[in-house]
């Protein structure tokens, strides 16, 4: 029976997909989706190769080392490499329980003001001061309060990563189809089977979002975070501030880029769980 | 014994002898002529027998902004009734609705809900994306607390009456808007609701569709799978075609104008709107409702 699976594809497309996909509709280009990327990345590095091999005088390299230089120093000696991947695991890990600790603090908050319009107004401003408060004001007081090491990072991590979480939460809890709330009024159904069977389900696209954003401001955390507090074992940013002071320049871009690839990991990763989880509305049921 | 397990309520249980063809409230003569075509009278005169479902007394509805979309209403519907209401849009036939629901309270007036559970189904279908055409189904019986084993039952029961079986696992945005009707219509069902509202269920459907969903309608109808029921609609032909009464509304400020009983018993075949005394039913009610609140 293959006639219901062709009649569902069109209703894929006019979903929440064809948001993510603008793509979705036309016919198929592969061989230019993928050459496009590559043919781009070549551009870069040629102006990367063009500008450290011509531009800049071999005493001002490290202004911009060339790319096969950064390889060869930062990714290929093992000494360095073995340095950087141990930093990038620790800052891995700050961002990661940042992460968490975000999403779940985030996700009572937005709970607890969905509940009650008292509480939203009442947290509400909390929620934005945390959002657009400078974190460098704040980074004597948790010195103070949670001293100069891990701790301390996970909580820049958590300062910088909760806001997405509660707003777009919050507004994916709040943005539940009038007739359905009727529909649960109608019936008496109690609050909390409302929360857990309707409201919760219904912000999961707006709530992923949120926690992509999170996920790719987690990373940002981790390695803002270690220029404040810099005790115990290095993070990537602890390094990246070490090879900027000891003039390491291919080391240091080394560094930027394993950085940049961790919050490009997060950010992939929380896209392709949201599809996954949202995904599940289009369709037959699997299991 | 036709036991009537829809209606919750031990007041009806002394109905068990009526005969189902019949439709009449019990303790009325089964010998007694259907009841006439009354044009014209004002807002709702009483029946004997069939405990109310629901009743207006005066029951008028302002909203704050000033509109008054219902003038006071008097209003009774019973057990057994299935009651139309044809209208003008904006004429407050929502409104009525939402306030026999309970969802909406009266400026003035009251609202009496005698049925133990009230089912509404709105003009769009109100389904949940997550959840298969079974789940869906089951949503309400399950949240309001029924068993289980029970909820199930039912559920594959009313798939089956409305004629979705083998769409269990689909879900809504793998259907046509048919049979997302149809899934809304047996949510409602399976609650075997003592007062069951309509709002335009059908409006937006091609004629085809909205035909059999009126066959399945009225034979949910005849199995007595709701006791009463308030069914808003446009169509004047849909509307006798289902009920026992016919009310027409007028609009500025919304209000009853005329009320219409059809003669015609259950079990009522689908070449019922091909009669001649179907089609000038049909026509007195259209004709009223074009002249509006001008008497
Ligand atoms: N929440 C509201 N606030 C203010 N006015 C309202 C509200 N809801 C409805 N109305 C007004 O009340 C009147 C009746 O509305 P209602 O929705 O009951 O009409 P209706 O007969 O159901 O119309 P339709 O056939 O188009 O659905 C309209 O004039 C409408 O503008
Ligand atoms: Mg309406």
């Amino acid at each position: 029976m293959s006639t219901p699976q062709a009649g569902m594809r069109p209703a894929i497309g006019r979903g929440l997909r064809a948001r993510r996909s603008p793509r979705a509709g036309r016919p198929r280009a592969s061989r230019r989706d993928r050459l496009a990327p590559a043919a781009l990345f070549l551009i870069i590095l040629g102006i990367w190769y063009f500008i450290s091999l011509v531009i800049l005088d071999p005493d001002r390299r490290f202004l911009l080392p060339s790319p096969d230089a950064v390889v060869r120093v930062a990714f290929l000696d093992g000494h360095n490499l073995d340095q950087l991947l141990r930093a990038l695991w620790l800052s891995t890990s700050v961002a990661l329980i940042g992460l968490c600790v975000s999403i779940a603090l985030g996700m009572v908050v937005a709970i607890a003001m969905s509940q009650a319009r008292w509480i939203e107004k009442s947290v509400y401003p909390y929620a934005v001061i945390l959002q657009t408060i400078p974190t460098l004001a704040m980074v004597p007081l948790i010195g103070f309060w949670f001293h100069y090491g891990f701790s301390s990072r996970v909580i820049v991590c958590v300062l910088i990563a909760l806001f997405p979480v509660i707003s777009s939460t919050l507004f994916g809890l709040q943005s539940v189809d009038q007739g359905m709330l009727d529909l649960f009024r109608l019936h008496q159904i109690p609050r909390w089977r409302r929360l857990v069977h309707l409201q919760l389900p219904a912000a999961m696209p707006s709530t992923f979002a949120g926690f992509q954003v999170s996920a790719g401001l987690s990373v940002v955390g981790a390695v803002v975070g270690d220029f404040f507090f810099k005790q115990g074992s290095p993070g990537i940013g602890v390094l990246i501030d070490l090879y900027r002071a000891r003039l390491q320049s291919e080391q240091l871009f080394g560094a930027v880029i394993l950085a940049s690839l961790l919050g490009v990991a997060f950010f992939t990763f929380f896209g392709w769980l949201s599809r996954l989880v949202t995904g599940r509305w289009y369709g037959v049921e699997i299991h | 014994m036709s036991r009537r397990p829809h209606s919750a309520r031990s007041a009806t249980t002394h109905q068990d002898a009526v005969p189902q063809q019949a439709r009449r409230p019990p303790g009325e003569d089964p010998s007694t002529p259907p009841r006439a075509c009354s044009d014209g009278d004002e807002a709702g005169p009483e029946y004997s027998g069939g405990a109310a479902a629901v009743a207006f007394r005066g029951a008028e509805k302002r909203y704050p902004d000033g509109t008054v979309a219902l003038a006071p209403i008097d209003l009774t519907v019973r057990d057994g009734e299935f009651v139309s209401v044809v209208g003008a849009s904006g004429c407050g036939k929502s409104t009525l609705l939402r306030l026999a629901s309970g969802l909406t309270s009266a400026s003035a007036g009251t609202v009496t809900v005698a049925a133990e559970t009230i089912s509404y189904v709105f003009q769009d279908p109100t389904l949940l994306p997550w959840r298969s055409v079974r789940r869906n189904v089951e949503m309400l019986a399950e949240l309001t607390g029924m068993s289980r084993e029970e909820h199930r039952r039912r559920a594959s029961e009313m798939i089956e009456l409305v004629g979705l079986a083998g769409f269990e696992r689909h879900r809504p945005r793998s259907l046509s808007g048919g049979m997302r009707m149809r899934v809304s219509l047996a949510r409602s069902l399976v609650l075997s609701p003592g007062l069951f509202l309509l709002d335009e269920p059908f409006g937006a459907l091609d004629e085809m569709s909205r035909e059999r969903l009126n066959r399945e309608l009225l034979r949910l109808f005849e199995l007595r799978r709701f006791a009463a029921a308030i069914f808003v609609t446009h169509s004047v032909s849909e509307a006798v075609f289902l009920s026992t009464r016919v009310l027409v509304m007028s609009p500025r400020p919304g209000r009853l104008i005329a009320e219409f009983e059809v003669p015609f018993g259950y079990p009522r075949a689908a070449d019922l709107r091909f009669r001649s005394d179907f089609t000038e039913l049909t026509a007195a009610v259209a004709h009223r409702l074009r002249e509006g609140g001008d008497e």
